[in-house]
């Protein structure tokens, strides 16, 4: 499983590297966009720090859920205007998350590109967003789940909700 | 109309009483307790075996809300909650509106509490004019409609020569007076006592001082003029001490104690409990057990409710901005019971706090069974209980803090001058 | 004390915010934690959340306080909440009648929360027990009562400095008497676990039975100060001077003025905190107030973090739904 995933990351910061454009930041969203983030960035050997987004704040099932228990604070250590960015996340499902953190990014500056770069597209989309560059592509029913489980090592858990 | 009361256990701390037997009242008097005269047919026989069967109950404060609080209450509805809870005679404080400083409003009450005719209601009259503190009212004049006594309610009488004069005065008519005891310099804003509620709430306190310098000063002023004190509301342990000693030394001075500080202390204020927001405030644990002590002892002579019917308004606000007083006619009997049931009082001395002692500090002919008295009557079920909620409370007033309380006793009769006035229909 | 605390709901978590007397140590670190969570939302070029977009909080103020009306105010807007402002003139005769129907007036509105200040202690308890389920009530000043919002910057400011909360020693100085964010601050710390909270001041403002807070009581300040970590300082209200409580503002500050010489007796790497707004020359000498040992300015930027904190931990918990076990989240 693990040396499946590790290929997957490899294809993907291949696919990146041929759509890179100049000096990109790499942005992972919290907390398993930051373990595949962490990997991409290694093996594309960026040189600018690694930002980290954390969409509590930002999410549309506050009025649900309420406030998240303990929140990692989102750290971008540099200025997103007019860069170019690489937003990772581990599994796209509804798109809801992208959609949080593409509102959270644009509040810290104007971005000149922003490509999605995940780790697993899964079908159940509810807001029109895709992947540009995809580690693996599933199709699941709705009532199952995928999650990664990290940072060492990447492992994938397909379970059905109760 | 005559009436039977059978197989009762008769309480008559008056009259040293307490044995099973039955009671016969002819023409609103009682006849004869024990051995039936000869010749008495009754139209009623109340079978009141297992029960008690004591004087009805004399409470000497009383806030009637009329005239002038009618929103509150009224002479009619309290009355009648008196009525369902054993009580046939009430002082009524003068602090209505108008004031009770006139003859006028004296007869106003007497007329209204007859049209009713559920409990009898005797007024207290004013000590000072429009209770100011500032010159006397015409205690003789009040004296001669009908006022048992004379008081200056919660109004302070700051100035000591007022004070000084009044009690001479007062003297003078023969009138007791009744004194509530607080400095209103030391009370300042104050709503609650001084001591760990006050800290924890940051609510404006009222020192144990406020009392004590109060009474201090009054017994001072009692040595020097001879007047008839009754000192009301005592609060403190500290005053009871002052107060056992002026007895000691032979003053003519009395007390009494509101039912809900013999209950409940500054730790009921909880979370700014507005129900608790009283005057004089609860104080603590040992003033509490302090204001028992001098109960048993005999330096407090009498309980009363103090009772202070009001209406939701009055206490929905922030503490400070509400109403102080509590809603207590309906609860009085079975918390004085309460005390017997723990222990604090025999039942012989807390039917007597609420009967023959009260009725001799008014000076009224009350509170006694004796042949030939007049047949205010009181017939309780001492096993019943119930629950303090809103349904249960006759008064107008539901500010009551005993809420949601299990007590035990209950008044199944009650006569008014040999007729009954409250039954209880299960 | 065994009544129902009206601030929380039945899975224990906050509804409102009145008091920090009752609540459990986990809770105020779930605060100071959210606190920390919002700190970086001031630094960022747009300084704004979506988190409560749509919701609407009334700022109710029958008493005056630019600042603390200011700092919820922006605290609200960081986390894109409409808020209104109301000003409500209290005189001492007005009635609790009218109180209620300023209240369903603004329930009328739909707003969600209330952000209270009032002059009578409690009321902020009762506007609570007043309102309709679905509206939150935040404590922001009542009376001499409780300044919890005050209390939790405040810690929010000690733990920046000091880490550890059970090593220190704390001393709050001023008028203890009428000060609802001296109560506030005794609370925090000592369910938080410092070792030692002593309160300083002439007798005529400490009440006698505050040592039932378990607190230790200093009638010396330099007595008081010695060794202490955190030096609180609380504002002197002018109208003590006109009651029998204090004599003139010049003697205050001789006995219980904090200066240069007198922060001697502290710790070395003491911080010296005041509520605001200071009156220099009074409780606090220029140099100190402006002083490095100082974090007075800190105490106001943290003030809109942990309020933000308090928002939304409050109006989340509103939320009909069980606490979460998971940090799951439909990606």
């Amino acid at each position: 499983m693990t040396q499946e995933i590790n290929q997957w990351l490899v294809n993907m910061a291949g696919d990146l590297q041929d759509m890179i454009r100049n000096d990109p930041l790499m942005i992972g969203i919290h907390t398993g966009g930051v373990w595949v983030a962490e990997r991409l960035h290694k093996l594309m050997n960026l040189n600018s720090p690694l930002g980290q987004l954390n969409i509590a704040f930002y999410r549309d099932d506050f009025s649900r859920i309420g406030v998240h228990p303990r929140v990692q604070p989102s750290n971008l250590p540099f200025e997103v205007e007019d860069r170019h960015i690489i937003l990772v996340d581990d599994v796209l499902h509804t798109g809801r998350t992208i959609r949080a953190a593409l509102n959270e990014i644009f509040d810290y500056g104007r971005p000149a590109t922003v490509t999605l770069a995940v780790l697993i597209e899964r079908s159940g989309r509810e807001l029109p967003i895709r992947a540009d560059v995809v580690g693996k592509s599933m199709t699941l029913n709705a009532n199952e789940h995928v999650k990664l489980s990290g940072p060492e090592p990447l492992a994938l858990v397909i379970k059905a909700a109760e | 109309m005559r009436i039977a009361i059978k197989h009762g256990r008769i309480v008559d701390p008056a009259n040293n009483q307490d044995r099973v037997t039955d009671l016969y009242i002819e023409k609103g008097k009682i006849v004869a307790v024990g051995k039936t005269p000869a010749g008495f047919t009754p139209n009623r026989t109340i079978d009141a075996k297992g029960k008690i069967v004591c004087p009805g109950l004399v409470d000497l404060s009383v806030r009637l809300c009329e005239p002038g609080y009618e929103h509150k209450a009224t002479i009619a509805s309290e009355t009648t909650a008196a009525a369902s809870t054993g009580i046939t005679s009430i002082c009524c404080p003068p602090d209505t509106y108008p004031v009770i400083d006139t003859s006028a409003v004296v007869e106003l009450i007497y007329q209204r509490a007859l049209k009713t005719n559920m409990a009898r209601v005797y007024p207290l009259g004013a000590l000072t004019h429009g209770l100011k503190g500032e010159t006397l009212a015409e205690m003789h004049a009040l004296q001669g409609a009908g006022c048992i006594g004379v008081s200056n309610a919660y109004a302070p009488l700051d100035n000591s020569a007022v004070l000084r004069g009044a009690l001479e005065y007062a003297a003078t008519c023969g009138l007791t007076v009744h004194l509530f005891c607080e400095d209103s310099y030391l009370r300042d804003q104050g709503v609650v006592h001084e001591g760990i509620m006050s800290v924890r709430l940051g609510l404006p306190a009222i020192p144990e001082t406020a009392e004590t310098i109060a009474v201090s000063r009054a017994l001072l002023l009692v040595e020097q003029s001879g007047a008839r004190v009754h000192f009301c509301r005592i609060s403190s342990a500290r005053s009871i001490e002052l107060i056992a000693r002026a007895k000691k030394q032979g003053l003519p001075v009395t007390a009494d104690v509101s039912i809900t500080h013999l209950h409940l202390t500054e730790i009921d204020l909880g979370a700014f409990n507005s129900h608790c927001n009283l005057r004089p405030p609860l104080r603590s644990q040992y003033d509490k057990e302090g204001l028992r002590k001098g109960l048993a002892d005999g330096t407090i002579d009498a309980i009363c409710s103090d009772h202070q019917p009001h209406d939701d308004d009055a206490k929905s606000a922030p503490f400070s901005m509400t109403e102080p007083g509590a809603s207590t006619l309906d609860v009085l009997l079975p918390l004085t019971l309460q005390l017997a049931r723990d222990n604090t009082l025999t039942l012989s001395q807390a039917i007597a706090a609420l009967t023959i002692k009260p009725a001799k500090i008014a000076g009224i002919q009350a509170g006694h069974l004796s042949a030939g008295a007049v047949a205010d009557i009181c017939i309780i079920d001492p096993e019943k209980s119930w629950t303090v909620i809103k349904n249960n409370l006759l008064s107008a007033g539901k500010n009551n803090p005993f809420m949601g309380w299990e007590l035990t006793g209950k008044v199944t009769h009650t006569l008014l001058g040999g007729r009954i006035v409250y039954e209880y229909q299960d | 004390m065994n009544h129902h605390d009206i601030q929380l709901d039945k899975y224990g978590r906050l509804k409102h915010f009145l008091t920090i007397d009752g609540l459990d140590r986990s809770l105020l670190l779930d605060i100071l934690n959210h606190a920390e969570s919002f700190a970086g939302v001031g630094e960022r070029a747009v300084k704004k959340v979506p988190l409560l977009r749509g919701k609407t909080i009334a700022n109710l103020f029958f008493e005056p306080s630019t600042r603390t009306r200011t700092t919820f105010e922006l605290a609200a807007k960081r986390l894109s909440a409409d808020i209104i402002n109301l000003n409500i003139a209290s005189s001492a005769t007005r009635k609790g009648e009218s109180l209620l129907d300023t209240l369903r007036t603004l329930e009328a509105m739909h707003c969600d929360m209330f952000v209270v200040r009032h002059a009578n202690s409690g009321a902020a308890h009762f506007i609570a027990s007043q309102v309709a389920p679905h509206v939150s009530v935040i404590n922001a000043g009542d009376g001499s009562h409780s300044h919890p919002t005050q209390a939790m910057l405040d810690m929010f400011t000690i733990r920046m400095h000091k880490k550890d909360f059970s090593s220190l020693r704390v001393a709050i100085v001023g008028d203890i008497l009428h000060s609802r964010v001296a109560r506030s601050e005794i609370h925090a710390l000592s369910t938080l676990g410092v070792s030692e909270v002593r309160v300083i001041g002439p007798r005529t403002l400490i009440p006698k039975d505050i040592h039932t807070l378990g607190v230790h009581v200093f009638y010396d300040l330099i007595a008081g100060l010695e060794d202490v970590d955190v030096i609180v300082t609380l504002r002197l209200q002018r109208e003590r001077m006109r009651s029998a409580l204090l004599p003139s503002e010049q003697e205050y500050f001789n006995l219980y003025g904090l200066t240069e010489t007198k922060l001697a007796a502290a710790k070395p790497d003491v911080i010296v905190m005041h509520p605001g707004p200071i009156n220099r020359g009074v409780e606090i000498d220029s140099h100190v107030a402006d002083g490095k040992r100082s974090v007075i300015l800190q105490q106001v930027s943290h003030g809109i973090a942990v309020r933000m904190a308090i928002m939304a931990m409050t109006l989340g918990n509103l939320a009909e739904s069980k606490p979460k076990e998971s940090d799951a989240h439909s990606n």
